[in-house]
């Protein structure tokens, strides 16, 4: 066996890692779902602004490969775009990709994250948050023109 | 405890090519102390080297081959057999009926190692050397260079001339000989420790027979060498190593070797890059945008994936932001200038790059410092480069943002407000997500439905968007395209000009529904290759979308291919597995008739799966040819036209005609080689235009 290709596998590929995250409301057990984000072709995309629209996401991350799907994250309420987004690529490979080289950088401004998901599902699409956004923007005490302003507990009621 | 190490020694020595001297050192320390250990390290790089030649693996084996070479520099080999070696390696250019590609592999292999052992083997062996070296120089002069106009950048020699890699690397070393072998940059531990060393016994590297060429070989392309920096550009700085300048070569081997080594991980390849030693006594910075950019603009493709290089200049500005970003803007400003004679692929890559890179700086830049290209015909290159990257910076952002960071003057440039025309009824700017769009045609195509059925479908088509305006679907429009959907070529054409016109404000639009209109069969890639050629899309021709559609579609129908050919490969295997289940089953009862029905099924589907592989890739040759087709065409239209008007035949069209010919060819090069063929008997006969043959002609050459 060539021992040149076993010694590239030693590299060093932080970037396209799983993170710590794990979605509490995923159906299964941690293995499961370790299993689903580790072959997954599907990210998850945090930190937009409330206005970037499918085709700037469309057009950032196709630099990593052929897009299948974007599905933007809703407000549970009021339907409206709420900051995040699934983008599901034809490859891993392709995900990985934008795992090293979109997730960090800038669309619309805003330094974007991104991370493995283990597959879009029905009611995926929206906000977790009590008033219908995510939670994140439920309790933020700071001013975010591009996520409708103050957190919800600053907002007047 | 030998193994562990010595496994340890050529990962790292792997891992790290460009801190090979601090590895060697080592190994010359342990072999002073062990001479057993020298010995099997020895052997083993040399079983190595010859499994990477095997392997088609020959940068790897490169570096393998200057790691031994760095070994006579630490008393580890002795110097008369890594000369033998090398004689061996220029031989191969004896070989007949050989690719020259391969010859030309290992005179670089002997070339470039020269910088780090050179001395030492002209020391001990002058005259062999000296014979080796004359050999190498009549290769270089019989050698041809047909291939050497489709890997250049720019078609200009000045300011600095597009070199082909071997001739650079023979100038430079010629240069290093002259100067008697002296060379100053190169790190060397082993200095410090040459008293230990060379009390160290030394081995004989065994003879080594190069590996036969064989029909699976396949052997590196060639290069051009890619400069944009010399020493004038940087005046205040430390002086740059002229292109002739053995120093000039090893920097940038070191630079690319740290790519190459840290890709995947952004920001230890630009902290790997900045402490790049001897910061002080070079320009680093514009050392590494200058290797970049090589890298970025590399033809036929770069090494990686374009948004790689991106990325890793944002996280080089981050580390450097007192010095990096001007070094950038200079280089930016230096490209634009040379756009009129850039290759058309790399003017595509250059706009990618700087339109993503300005969207994570809030676009700005000092657009007024380029309103020369105002004065210019639209079509120039200058101009058509500012339009293309305002178009792309629109993309990431939005219409009236463009607007507002561009001055007035430039209107002119700036992109159309991508909206639908609606050629019926009401006005409205809203655009339609494509994949809602793409939804609706697919149902009416599954379902067959008369035309006023499908339209009360679309009425009720749940949308994944949840804007409402959506469900307003212009029923016109979609009479339209339903009208024509039939299963004719002639259709098709139709379905693909209606979305033309409905779309052409919108261009990313068109992309993601003739995408999707392949995935669901709507049309088929032919189709939309022959749309590109027709005259409708004349006007937008050399626009950079079309271009991206027409690529996105070659690499759909490639895929497709692959994805075939795999599944036949699985369905193989499972068949082998079950065969041999069965033989080493102990059953006694072994009835031939019920092996037969066990393997019916698995074979039907292999039998299936190889009419499917046959026809796929029938289709993907049929494209290939379709393309090259219609460019042919168009040019000789345009060549005749000029020859009996009496005018130049170089226009700003042809030339990104022409460039974007050869752009297939390189893109796709791997596949088009299984066609070459039918591609000389057929379509680049003899009697062509001596102007289309050439493009072929260079194409062939990069692989002969």
């Amino acid at each position: 066996m060539c021992s040149v290709a076993m010694l590239s596998v030693l590299r060093s590929d932080s970037y396209a890692e799983l993170s710590q995250y794990r979605d509490q409301h995923f159906r299964g057990n941690r293995y499961d779902q370790e299993r689903l984000l580790k072959k997954s072709c599907t990210l998850y995309v945090g930190n937009l602004s409330f206005y970037t629209t499918e085709e700037q996401i469309y057009e950032l991350f196709g630099k990593s490969g052929d897009i299948k799907k974007i599905i933007m994250g809703l407000d549970k309420v009021k339907k409206t775009a709420c900051g995040f987004c699934f983008v599901e690529y034809y490859s891993r490979g392709d995900a990985e990709n934008a795992m090293r080289y979109i997730n960090g950088t800038r669309l619309d401004d805003r330094i974007i994250r991104t991370d493995w998901d283990a597959g879009f599902k029905e009611g995926r699409q929206y906000g977790r948050g009590r008033s219908g956004g995510q939670v994140r923007d439920e309790y933020r005490q700071d001013y975010d023109a591009g996520r409708g302003g103050y957190g919800k507990v600053v907002q007047p009621q | 405890y030998k193994n562990v190490y010595e496994r340890g020694e050529k990962r790292d020595a792997r891992l790290l090519p460009e801190k090979l001297t601090v590895y060697t050192t080592l190994v010359g320390l342990l072999n002073a102390r062990n001479y057993n250990f020298g010995g099997e390290f020895v052997e083993a790089m040399i079983r190595q080297l010859k499994e990477c030649l095997k392997a088609n693996m020959y940068n790897e084996a490169v570096y393998l081959v200057r790691f031994l070479s760095d070994l006579v520099n630490c008393h580890v080999i002795a110097a008369p057999s890594m000369v033998a070696m090398f004689e061996n390696f220029v031989s191969v250019t004896q070989e007949e009926d050989v690719p020259q590609v391969r010859c030309d592999w290992y005179v670089f292999a002997f070339l470039s190692s020269l910088p780090w052992v050179g001395k030492e083997l002209y020391e001990k062996k002058d005259a062999e050397m000296d014979r080796i070296l004359s050999q190498t120089e009549s290769y270089l002069k019989r050698r041809q260079k047909i291939h050497v106009p489709m890997l250049q950048v720019w078609s200009a020699d000045k300011p600095h001339p597009q070199e082909e890699y071997l001739d650079c690397l023979w100038a430079q070393i010629q240069k290093l000989k002259k100067d008697r072998w002296q060379e100053r940059h190169i790190l060397r531990p082993y200095l410090a420790f040459d008293s230990i060393l060379c009390e160290a016994l030394q081995h004989n590297l065994p003879p080594f027979t190069p590996p036969p060429h064989t029909e699976d070989s396949v052997y590196p392309m060639p290069r051009v060498i890619f400069r944009m920096f010399d020493y004038t550009d940087d005046p205040e700085g430390p002086v740059m190593p002229g292109s002739h300048s053995v120093e000039r070569f090893v920097i940038e081997e070191n630079l690319h070797c740290i790519i190459k080594s840290h890709w995947k991980e952004r920001k230890t390849c630009a902290a790997q890059l900045l402490s790049y030693p001897g910061n002080n006594k070079i320009p680093l910075n514009y050392h590494i945008v200058e290797v970049v950019f090589a890298e970025l603009f590399q033809l036929p493709v770069p090494p990686h994936i374009e948004v790689m290089y991106t990325t890793l200049l944002i996280e080089l500005c981050k580390l450097q932001p007192g010095s990096l970003p001007q070094v950038l803007a200079q280089a930016t400003e230096m490209l634009y200038m040379r756009l009129d004679t850039m290759n058309t692929t790399c003017i595509d890559r250059f706009m990618n790059w700087f339109s993503h890179h300005l969207s994570n700086f809030q676009f700005r830049w000092s657009w007024e410092d380029w309103s020369d290209c105002l004065t210019h015909d639209l079509d120039k290159p200058k101009p058509k480069f500012v339009r293309e990257v305002l178009e792309k910076c629109m993309r990431l952002s939005y219409h009236q943002r463009i607007i507002d960071i561009v001055p007035a003057t430039f209107s002119v440039l700036s992109p159309a407000n991508p909206s639908c025309i609606y050629k019926y009824g009401d006005e409205s700017n809203k655009s339609l997500p494509g994949y809602t769009v793409a939804l609706c045609l697919t149902i009416a195509i599954k379902n067959k439905t008369s035309n006023d059925e499908i339209f009360g479908i679309l009425k009720d088509v749940p949308n994944p968007n949840q804007d409402d305006d959506d469900g307003v679907v212009p029923g016109t429009l979609f009479h339209e395209v339903f009208k024509t959907l039939a299963e004719s070529d002639e259709g098709k054409l139709h379905v693909l000009r209606v979305v033309y016109e409905v779309w052409k404000n919108h261009p990313q639009m068109i992309a993601v529904l003739v995408d999707k209109m392949i995935r669901t069969q709507i049309v088929d890639c032919a189709a939309v290759a022959n749309w590109i050629f027709s005259p409708e899309l004349a006007h937008d021709f050399t626009r950079f979308y079309i271009w991206e559609i027409l690529h996105s579609t070659i690499r759909k129908m490639n895929k497709h291919v692959v994805k075939i050919q795999k599944e036949l490969e699985e369905t193989k295997a499972r068949l082998a597995r079950q065969h041999k289940r069965r033989d080493s089953d102990d059953d006694d009862d072994d009835d031939d008739r019920s092996s037969d029905r066990e393997d019916g099924p698995l074979e039907e589907q292999i039998e299936r799966l190889q009419e499917k592989v046959e026809s796929a890739q029938s289709e993907q040759k049929n494209l290939f040819l379709v393309i090259f087709q219609r460019f042919i065409m168009i040019l000789t239209e345009h060549l005749v036209r000029c020859e009996t008007g009496g005018i130049d035949v170089i226009t700003p069209w042809y030339k990104n005609c022409i460039e974007r010919l050869q752009q297939i060819f390189l893109q796709h090069h791997q596949i088009i080689q299984q066609y070459m063929l039918t591609l000389e008997n057929l379509l680049f006969t003899a009697e062509l235009d001596h102007h289309i043959l050439a493009v072929f002609q260079q194409f062939c050459a990069l692989q002969a």
